[in-house]
C-alpha cells in the first residue's frame, strides 16, 4: 500500500516537472481576476507558438492581488512574465532590478495591450437604484471591493471615486477625500484580492454593489446568469491600463526570453485581442473593437496622467506610507 | 493529544540515570540539535533579528497603531470566547464520555478528534458555508438577527472548532483515573451534587483542565486557516492579528509584519511556559495521590 | 452553557439522578452533532450534491490531481524525516541527562504553540531574496521559497514535535532496564534499537507518524506564505481548496475538501486502532 502511494506521489509530483522541462515553459504571474482570461489565452498561444516555431510551450499561472504578486516575485517567485493591472507594481520590480527600467517602451501602447475601468455590478432588478458613484456613499448601500493596500483593482476604484468627487465638487481635494472616506465606510469586508471580493458578493450574498473591473462584471454576470446580476457603468471612471513586462532577470536565467516576448506580443495580435474582448476587456485593435462594440458602453474615462499628474506623483501623494490613502483607509 | 500532559510526567517520576551506559548519545544529540537549529531556531532567529532592526520606537509605534491594536484585541477576545466555550463543552464531553454509557459512545469519542485530523482550511470552508446567509445554519440564524459570518462570533466559532480536542483529551484520562468511590462516599455523607463536584472532582481535574484550557487558548490565538474563510477582512473589526501580519507582508511592509509576528511569538512563548508550569503542577498532584 | 458547571455533578450521584445524566448526555450529543458532525456531512453534501460525475470530474481535474500528488509527496518526505528526528530526540532526552534538557524540550515544542503564519513569515525572512541566507541561495541558484523545498521545510517546522511528543513519554515510562541489559549482553547500538527499543515504541511511533502525516497534509497557513500559488506546481490540496473557491468553482472546492475529509476519517480509524494496541 505504502509503495503504491509513494509511487503515485512520485509519478505526480516529480514526473510533471520532469516532463515539462523537455519543452518551452514560462510562468505568467498575474492579478487576481485574470484566471478565466489566461485559461483561454494560454492554449491559443501554445497553438500559435507551435505553428510558428514547431516547439511546445506550457504556460503556468499564478493569480493573486497584483501588489502581493510583485512582492512574491521580489522574494524569488520565478516569474518569466508579469501581466499586472497597475504600472506601480511593475515599477517595483524595475526598482528591484528584475525588470528593465525601460519596460514601458518594450511593447506597444506603453506596454499595455488592453485596458478596463472600475465599474459596478448590482443585484437583480437593481433594488437600490444604483446609477453612479454618489449612490455608493448613501447610508443604505453596502459596497464590496477589495483592499486598496493589496489590490490594484481596488486602487483604481479609489481613484475613480476620487476623480468623480473632484469633478463634482469643483476639484476641492478636501471634499473629494471626504467622499472617498464615506465610500470606505460603506464597505463591510475588504478582501485582499479582486476575486475574493467577487466571491463575497456573488456567493455569500453580501453587499448591494460590487465595484471591480468592467471585465469582471461582464464575466460574472454571464457566469451567474441565474442570479440576474446587472452591470451598471458609472458616468465617469478611470482608465485602468493592464501593463505587461518580461521579468528579464528570471527569463535570462531560465533562457525563456524569446518565448516570453512572443507570449506578450500574442496579447496584441488580433487573436489575442479577440479573446480579451470576449472576456470584456477593452482593446485597441480597430477591427476587434468594432466587432464587440455593443459590449462596451460609452463612458468618460480620465487617466492617471491627466487627473493625478502621473504615477510618480500619485504614488507620492496617495499611495506611499502615510499618504492620503492611508489616512482615509486607516481612520475608519 | 492526551500524551501532552505526560511528557514531563515520566521525566520527574522516573529520574534519568546519570551513568551513560547506553550508546548513541553523540549521534542522537547531534541529530536533534542540528535539526532543531536548522528547522526551528534559525527561522525564529531570522524573525527576531528583523524585529531588532526595526528599533524600539518604530516597533512600539507599529504595535500600538489603532489597527494593530484592534487586531490583537480581536484575536485575544475571540480566543477567550472560544476557550470559554471549549472549557465548558470539553468538560461536559470528558465527563459524559468517561462516566456515562450510551449507544454510539465510541463514535462520539472518535468525533472529538475530528478537528485535529481535518485540515483547518476544510473546516473553515465548511463552517463559513454553513453559517453564511444562504447556508443551513445561516438561513435559520440570520432571520433571527444573529450574524455569525464576518463577525467576531465567526472568528470565535472557527477558533473553537479547531481547538475542541484540547480540554476533552487532557481531562478525560484524569477523570478515568479518578475513583468514583470518593464521589459516592461524599454523596452518602449527604453532600449535594454541586458540593461533590466542587470539592471532590474539580480539584482533582483542575491542573489537567487548566492545561487543556491553556493549550486551547494558545491554539486559538494561532489559528489561521479556518478563521480566514469565515472572518472577512474588515480592518478594526474582524481582522485577526496573524491575518494582519500577512496583509502587511503583502503591502511590502516587512517591519509591520515582523513586529506583529514577534508580538504573537512572545504571547505563544509565555503560554508555552504557563502550560509547562501547569503540567509540572499536575504531576505533583498526581504524585501526591498515587 | 452555564448549566454545565452546576448540573454536571448530578451525573455522579447515585442512580435516582438518571434524569440529569440523560439531560447531560442529550446536551453533549446535540452540541457534538451540531458542531462537529453536521460540518462533516455538509462537506459531503456539497461535494456530491451535483452528483458523482461532477465530483469525479472535479477530483480528476489536472490541477486538483497535481495538488493531491504534491500533498502526498510532501507528506512522504516530511513524515519519515520527523519520525527519525522524533526517535533521536526522544532517545537523547529520555535516556541521558544533560544541561539544557528542559530548554531543548521547550524549543522542540515551539512550532506547536506558534501560529503557522508566523512560521511562514520566519521562513520568508530567512530564505527570501532580502533574507538572512536568501541572497546566498540566489547566488547558488537554489530555489527554496515558492518551490517544493520551501513547502517541505515549513511543513517540517510545523510538524516537528508530533512524533517526539508521542514517543518520549513512552520511553520515559518504560525506563531503560531492557536496553541496559542488552548492552551488558554485548549488543551494538543498532541491534539494541532494532531488537529492543523499536518493538517497545512502535505503536507510539506509528501513532505519532499518523498525527504528523495528518497535519502535514492539512497545513494551510504556513504553506500559503511560502507557496507562491503557481497552478499545477506549488498548490497543495488545502491551498487548492481556496483557489477553487476563488475560481468560483464551489463544487470543485468541496470535492477537494471531501478528499481531505475522507483522509481525516481514515486517520481517525487508524488512530482508534492504534490506541487499542497501545493499551
Amino acid at each position: 500500500m505504502k509503495h503504491r502511494i509513494v509511487a503515485a506521489a512520485l509519478a505526480l509530483g516529480l514526473a510533471f516537472p520532469a516532463m515539462a522541462s523537455a519543452q518551452d515553459k514560462i510562468l505568467n504571474v498575474s492579478y487576481d481576476i485574470s484566471r478565466e482570461l489566461f485559461q483561454q489565452i494560454n492554449p491559443a498561444f501554445a497553438k500559435a507558438w507551435k505553428e510558428q516555431t514547431g516547439r511546445d510551450v506550457s504556460v503556468d499561472q499564478s493569480h493573486a492581488g497584483s501588489s502581493k504578486q510583485a512582492r512574491a516575485i521580489l522574494e524569488g517567485l520565478p516569474a518569466d512574465v508579469v501581466t499586472f493591472n497597475q504600472v506601480t507594481d511593475i515599477d517595483v520590480l524595475a526598482n528591484g532590478g528584475l525588470v528593465d527600467k525601460t519596460w514601458r517602451e518594450a511593447f506597444p501602447n506603453n506596454a499595455s495591450p488592453y485596458y478596463s475601468l472600475p465599474s459596478f455590478l448590482v443585484r437583480k432588478g437593481n433594488p437600490k437604484a444604483i446609477k453612479d458613484w454618489d449612490d455608493l456613499v448613501r447610508a443604505d448601500v453596502k459596497v464590496i471591493f477589495p483592499n486598496p493596500k493589496t489590490s490594484g483593482n481596488a486602487r483604481y476604484t479609489y481613484l475613480a471615486a476620487y476623480a468623480y468627487a473632484l469633478e463634482k465638487y469643483g476639484h476641492d481635494d478636501a471634499k473629494a477625500q471626504d467622499f472617498v472616506k464615506k465610500l470606505f465606510a460603506n464597505v463591510p469586508v475588504f478582501e485582499t484580492g479582486g476575486r475574493a471580493a467577487t466571491t463575497t458578493f456573488a456567493e455569500k450574498d453580501i453587499g448591494d454593489v460590487l465595484v471591480t473591473f468592467e471585465a469582471e462584471t461582464g464575466g460574472i454576470s454571464a457566469l451567474y446568469a441565474d442570479k440576474g446580476f446587472e452591470r451598471v457603468t458609472p458616468s465617469i471612471s478611470v482608465l485602468a491600463e493592464f501593463p505587461v513586462a518580461v521579468v528579464s532577470e528570471n527569463a535570462k536565467k531560465a533562457k525563456s526570453e524569446e518565448v516570453s516576448k512572443a507570449y506578450l506580443n500574442f496579447l496584441y495580435a488580433p487573436e489575442g485581442q479577440r479573446i480579451l474582448a470576449r472576456n470584456y476587456y477593452r482593446v485597441n485593435d480597430p477591427a476587434v473593437k468594432a466587432e464587440f462594440a455593443d459590449r462596451f458602453p460609452e463612458v468618460k474615462l480620465v487617466t492617471v496622467e491627466d487627473e493625478f499628474g502621473g504615477w510618480d506623483k500619485l504614488n507620492k501623494t496617495h499611495f506611499a506610507e502615510g499618504g492620503i490613502l492611508d489616512k482615509l483607509f486607516a481612520n475608519q | 493529544m492526551s500524551s501532552l500532559a505526560n511528557i514531563d510526567a515520566g521525566a520527574s517520576a522516573r529520574p534519568v540515570r546519570h551513568k551513560r551506559v547506553l550508546p548513541g548519545f553523540g549521534l542522537t544529540m547531534g541529530v536533534t540539535l542540528s535539526y532543531v537549529c536548522v528547522i526551528v531556531l534559525l527561522p525564529v532567529i531570522a524573525l527576531v533579528l528583523k524585529g531588532a532592526e526595526i528599533g524600539p520606537e518604530r516597533f512600539w509605534a507599529i504595535v500600538t497603531a489603532p489597527r494593530t491594536f484592534a487586531a490583537l484585541r480581536l484575536t485575544l477576545s475571540a480566543a477567550a470566547m472560544a476557550t470559554v466555550f471549549n472549557a465548558l463543552y470539553g468538560l461536559l464531553m470528558a465527563w459524559v464520555l468517561v462516566r456515562c454509557e450510551f449507544p454510539g459512545k465510541r463514535i462520539v469519542d472518535a468525533l472529538m478528534d475530528i478537528p485535529f485530523a481535518l485540515p483547518t482550511a476544510v473546516a473553515g470552508l465548511a463552517l463559513s458555508a454553513l453559517f453564511a446567509g444562504n447556508g443551513w445554519y445561516g438561513a435559520i440564524l440570520e432571520p433571527m438577527g444573529i450574524k455569525v459570518v464576518y463577525t467576531i462570533w465567526g472568528v470565535a466559532l472557527a477558533m473553537s472548532f479547531t481547538s475542541i480536542p484540547f480540554v476533552v483529551r487532557t481531562v478525560q484520562p484524569v477523570l478515568e483515573d479518578l475513583d468514583p468511590q470518593y464521589e459516592q462516599a461524599a454523596a452518602t455523607l449527604g453532600a449535594s451534587s454541586f458540593t461533590i463536584f466542587r470539592k471532590v472532582v474539580f480539584p482533582a481535574i483542575l491542573p489537567a483542565f487548566m492545561t487543556g484550557v491553556t493549550l486551547s487558548f494558545a491554539r486559538s490565538l494561532g489559528e489561521f486557516g479556518a478563521v480566514v474563510f469565515i472572518a472577512g477582512n474588515l480592518p478594526m473589526q474582524t481582522e485577526i492579528a496573524s491575518l494582519l501580519a500577512v496583509i502587511r507582508l503583502e503591502e511590502y511592509d516587512y517591519n509591520g509584519a515582523s513586529a506583529i509576528a514577534l508580538v504573537l511569538l512572545a504571547i505563544a512563548l509565555v503560554l508555552l511556559g504557563v502550560s509547562n508550569l501547569l503540567q509540572a503542577r499536575a504531576l505533583r498532584y498526581k504524585g501526591a495521590t498515587a | 452553557m452555564s448549566t454545565t458547571g452546576t448540573s454536571a455533578p448530578g451525573a455522579l450521584a447515585p442512580r435516582p439522578r438518571r434524569g440529569v445524566e440523560r439531560a447531560l448526555i442529550g446536551l453533549a450529543l446535540v452540541l457534538t452533532a451540531g458542531f462537529v458532525l453536521v460540518p462533516l456531512l455538509y462537506i459531503f453534501a456539497r461535494a456530491f450534491g451535483a452528483g458523482w460525475g461532477a465530483f469525479a470530474h472535479n477530483v480528476l481535474d489536472p490541477g486538483t490531481l497535481h495538488a493531491i500528488g504534491l500533498t502526498a509527496l510532501v507528506a512522504v518526505i516530511v513524515v519519515p524525516v520527523n519520525m527519525a528526528f522524533g526517535i533521536a530526540a526522544a532517545w537523547a532526552i529520555a535516556r541521558f541527562r544533560f544541561p539544557g534538557r528542559k530548554a531543548l524540550l521547550t524549543l522542540i515544542e515551539i512550532p506547536f504553540s506558534i501560529s503557522p503564519i508566523i512560521a511562514g513569515i520566519c521562513y520568508l525572512l530567512l530564505y527570501g531574496r532580502n533574507g538572512l541566507v536568501g541572497p546566498w541561495l540566489m547566488a547558488l541558484d537554489l530555489k527554496v521559497l515558492f518551490a517544493l523545498p520551501g513547502i517541505v521545510l515549513v511543513t517540517l517546522f510545523v510538524t516537528a514535535p508530533f512524533v517526539m511528543r508521542e514517543v518520549l513519554p513512552l520511553m520515559q515510562a518504560q525506563g531503560s532496564e531492557q536496553e541496559e541489559a542488552a548492552v551488558t549482553l554485548g549488543a551494538s547500538g543498532w541491534q539494541i534499537f532494532r531488537r529492543v527499543t523499536l518493538p517497545n515504541i512502535r505503536w507510539a511511533l506509528l501513532y505519532g507518524a499518523v498525527l504528523c502525516g495528518a497535519r502535514a497534509v492539512g497545513e494551510f497557513g504556513a504553506v500559503s506564505v511560502v507557496s507562491g500559488m503557481i497552478r499545477g506546481q506549488t498548490m497543495t490540496l488545502p491551498l487548492q481548496i481556496e483557489l477553487l473557491f476563488n475560481d468560483l468553482n464551489i463544487v470543485g472546492a468541496f470535492a477537494a475538501a471531501a478528499v481531505l475529509t475522507l483522509l481525516a476519517l481514515v486517520v481517525l480509524v487508524l488512530k482508534a486502532a492504534m490506541e487499542a494496541r497501545r493499551r
